[in-house]
């Protein structure tokens, strides 16, 4: 058992070695590929001792003196060590930003799926429960309603009404939280005000989620409902609650956990507008302004890290299926 | 607990009563009259059999009685009478006090009948915990002397499994089990051991007949072989089509049958002592289409005794010779009427229509 698991975890991360490899290959001739010196690209501008010393920095950030796959063997061997080189405008380390930027951005999608998962599984049960009513197509309306109003509409409807108008909230900024120490050592921390200024923004970013969460579970949940097993509990005398909660949900859950793992693409996207909008200073905020700036340096390090989230977000996924359905355990050990 | 179940109700009268009981489904394709007009009657502590090929209506009938059918489109009708009290038109709510604790269910497959993702002893327990005032501790403990009492070996290893790392035979111990847990004084067996293995067939029969008469219970023994009911009953009801065909004690039944389909029925029964490559003698055609069935004998169009009358009048359910016994047929077996019928077919060549159509079929 034991054996199995860590051997479990071994592929998973020769495949996490993979991911980086291909990744981090392409972000690399990302700026090898520029027509010209790179350096020159992505610093077109600019005379004197203060442009030429930024362009000597990239320069050996970039390793441009050394064969393609040497300049590759260099990069990647930087990026284990989380050393992903320099903004070259002001010549901080991009090491530095991601560790500001990082944890607001997971901080955000972690509140978003909870608040979309909490949302959804509800109104997936009770939509299944009840198919084919009233209830049913009042909840599905309701959330293809939501699924068709884009998310940046409603952050910044929330932030004017909400945010500008009633004051009930912050319109945008931010105060730290819980992962933001583990990244950055000792940090000010107030939770409640932390909450106060995510709200709105983990809002947005859910609403887009739940419909899809909602239809995926009530689907899944309907057949299950069908089973033998649920006429049994039935037959056993069991509340709707205890048949629905307990022995209907687990088993119609494995799409649902698909489908989270699967989003956090399309959340990341999703972040960087709402980011912008709120001015949360996530990593989304950071991508836009670096594109804006031509910090290509900087713009590859947010990508592979991107890249190795999802990676990471699905394996995590993986392991979840074994802890809802024990018959993926077997399956996995065989 | 287990005295006041037997004191708590003055009630005389038989356990279970069903009169006329009707349940059809509304479907795309029409109505399906699952169940057509059943009636039965079960005494404490006795077995009823209940006989019938395959979709003969014997899993709606169980079912409907005890109200376990999906609300969606079904239409149920007629009388069912537990301890006397009218519960046919009981709202689930209240239905659920006799789920699990008056009546409970084995179901026909336990591949599936138990919940892949929870641990046997949760769902042993769980049934337990519904119905009695008990501590987790004392309910795991009744559910490893259930476990121990159903024969399943290891039973304190196993309350912590997921059904899958069990056979079937052990599943379908733990769904004993499970349907025993808060001791109902009904159960229905439906099939219990149609998808297991010939050899562990007899075990988990005969554990089911010694937890019946260890507790007193009343049991209602569906199948489709009429070996399996043999020795094991007091009653047989054999059902085609939705309909009871025919009805009698157990030992009325297989020495005076009437019903031309009981007789196909008996004929149809593996023999043990056959070679095992020996084709059995299936009964040529199918059971009728529920939705549009045909007007007379519904049994007619596959009948060895077929005769005009038969496919335009359907025959009433009359009484036999012995007391309890009736059946539903024009020609019945073994009476001169009958053998008449037999013997004119056989000098006309007549034969039943659904065997042409299988040995046309066949022929092609
Ligand atoms: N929910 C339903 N909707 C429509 N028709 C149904 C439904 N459930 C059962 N039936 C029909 O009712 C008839 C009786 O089915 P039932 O399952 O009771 O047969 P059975 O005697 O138990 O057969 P088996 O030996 O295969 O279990 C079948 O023709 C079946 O197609
Ligand atoms: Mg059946």
């Amino acid at each position: 058992m034991q054996n199995e698991l860590l051997r479990l975890i071994a592929r998973r991360l020769v495949q996490l070695a993979i991911v980086l490899i291909v990744v981090s290959f392409f972000t690399f001739a990302l700026i090898r590929l520029l027509p010209g010196d790179p350096t020159q690209t992505i610093i077109p501008f600019g005379r004197g001792p203060f442009f030429e010393h930024a362009r000597a920095r990239l320069r050996s950030d970039l390793g441009l003196s050394k064969g393609f796959f040497a300049q590759y063997w260099d990069y990647l061997t930087k990026l284990v060590r989380l050393n992903f080189g320099h903004q070259y405008s002001s010549g901080r380390s991009v090491g530095t930003l991601v560790k500001q930027s990082l944890p607001v951005s997971l901080e955000l999608m972690i509140y978003a799926q909870i608040i979309s998962l909490a949302i959804a599984i509800p109104l997936g049960v009770l939509a299944a429960y009840r198919a084919g009513t009233r209830t049913d197509s009042v909840i599905n309306t309701t959330a293809f309603g939501a699924l068709a109003l884009p998310n940046f509409v409603l952050a910044l409807l929330l932030s004017f009404f909400v945010g500008a108008q009633l004051k009930w909230l912050p319109t945008g900024g931010y105060a730290p939280g819980w992962l933001d120490p583990i990244f950055n050592g000792s940090v000010h921390m107030d939770l409640g005000q932390h909450l106060r200024y995510m709200v709105l923004p983990a809002f947005s970013l859910a609403v887009g989620q739940i419909a899809v969460y909602m239809r995926l579970l009530r689907t899944d949940m309907i057949a299950t409902l069908q089973e033998n097993f649920i006429t049994l509990a039935k037959a056993k005398g069991l509340s709707n609650a205890r048949i629905l909660w307990r022995h209907a949900l687990r088993p119609s859950s494995i799409t649902l956990l698909t489908a989270a793992g699967l989003s956090v693409g399309t959340l990341i996207g999703a972040a960087v507008v709402v980011e912008v909008i709120f001015t949360v200073p996530g990593m989304g905020l950071k991508i836009v302004q670096a594109i804006n700036a031509r910090e290509y340096v900087e713009l590859q390090s947010y990508i592979v890290i991107i890249a190795v989230l999802f990676v990471l977000v699905n394996f995590l996924v993986d392991f979840l299926y074994a802890v809802v359905d024990p018959r993926i355990r077997r399956a996995r050990a065989a | 607990m287990t005295t006041a179940r037997f004191t708590e109700t003055e009630y005389e009268g038989p356990l279970l009563e069903v009169t006329d009981l009707k349940t059809s489904f509304h479907t795309d394709v029409g109505v399906v009259r699952a169940v057509d007009g059943v009636s039965l009657t079960l005494e404490r502590g006795k077995t009823l059999g209940i006989v019938g090929e395959s979709g003969s209506g014997k899993t709606v009938l169980s079912r409907s009685i005890m109200n376990l059918l999906p609300r969606f489109g079904l239409e149920r009708e007629g009388s069912v009478k537990f301890e006397g009290k009218e519960i046919i038109e009981l709202p689930p709510r209240q239905m659920r006090n006799f789920w699990g604790a008056q009546m409970s269910m084995i179901f026909q497959d336990p591949m599936t009948s138990l919940n892949p993702v929870m641990k046997i002893g949760k769902q042993i327990t769980e049934s337990i915990r519904q119905h009695l005032d008990v501590t987790r501790e004392y309910s795991s403990d009744l559910a490893v002397s259930l476990m121990e009492s159903v024969r399943i070996p290891e039973p304190k290893v196993r309350l912590g499994e997921y059904p899958h790392q069990l056979s079937g035979g052990m599943r379908q111990r733990v769904c004993i089990a499970v349907a025993l847990a808060a001791g109902p004084k009904l159960l229905f067996a439906d099939e219990p051991t149609t998808a297991l293995d010939v050899t562990v067939q007899a075990q988990v029969l005969d554990v089911i007949a010694k937890e019946q008469s260890e507790r007193f219970m009343a049991m209602i023994l569906v199948t489709h072989d009429l070996g399996v009911v043999a020795g094991r009953t007091e009653e047989i009801l054999v059902m085609y089509a939705g309909r009871v065909v025919e009805q009698a004690p157990t030992s009325v039944l297989f020495t005076d049958m009437k019903m031309p389909y009981t007789e196909a029925l008996l004929a149809s029964i593996p023999k043990l002592d056959e070679h095992s490559h020996t084709r059995l003698a299936t009964i040529p055609g199918r059971p009728p289409d529920l939705s549009h069935p045909p007007p007379g004998c519904k049994f007619a169009p596959r009948c060895r005794y077929v005769q005009d009358r038969c496919l335009e009048e359907e025959p009433p359910l009359q009484a036999g010779d012995a007391s309890g016994h009736q059946y539903r047929c024009w020609f019945p077996v073994g009476t001169p009427a009958g053998q008449e019928a037999l013997a004119r077919n056989e000098r006309d060549g007549r034969v039943p229509a659904a065997a042409t159509a299988a040995a046309a079929a066949g022929g092609a």
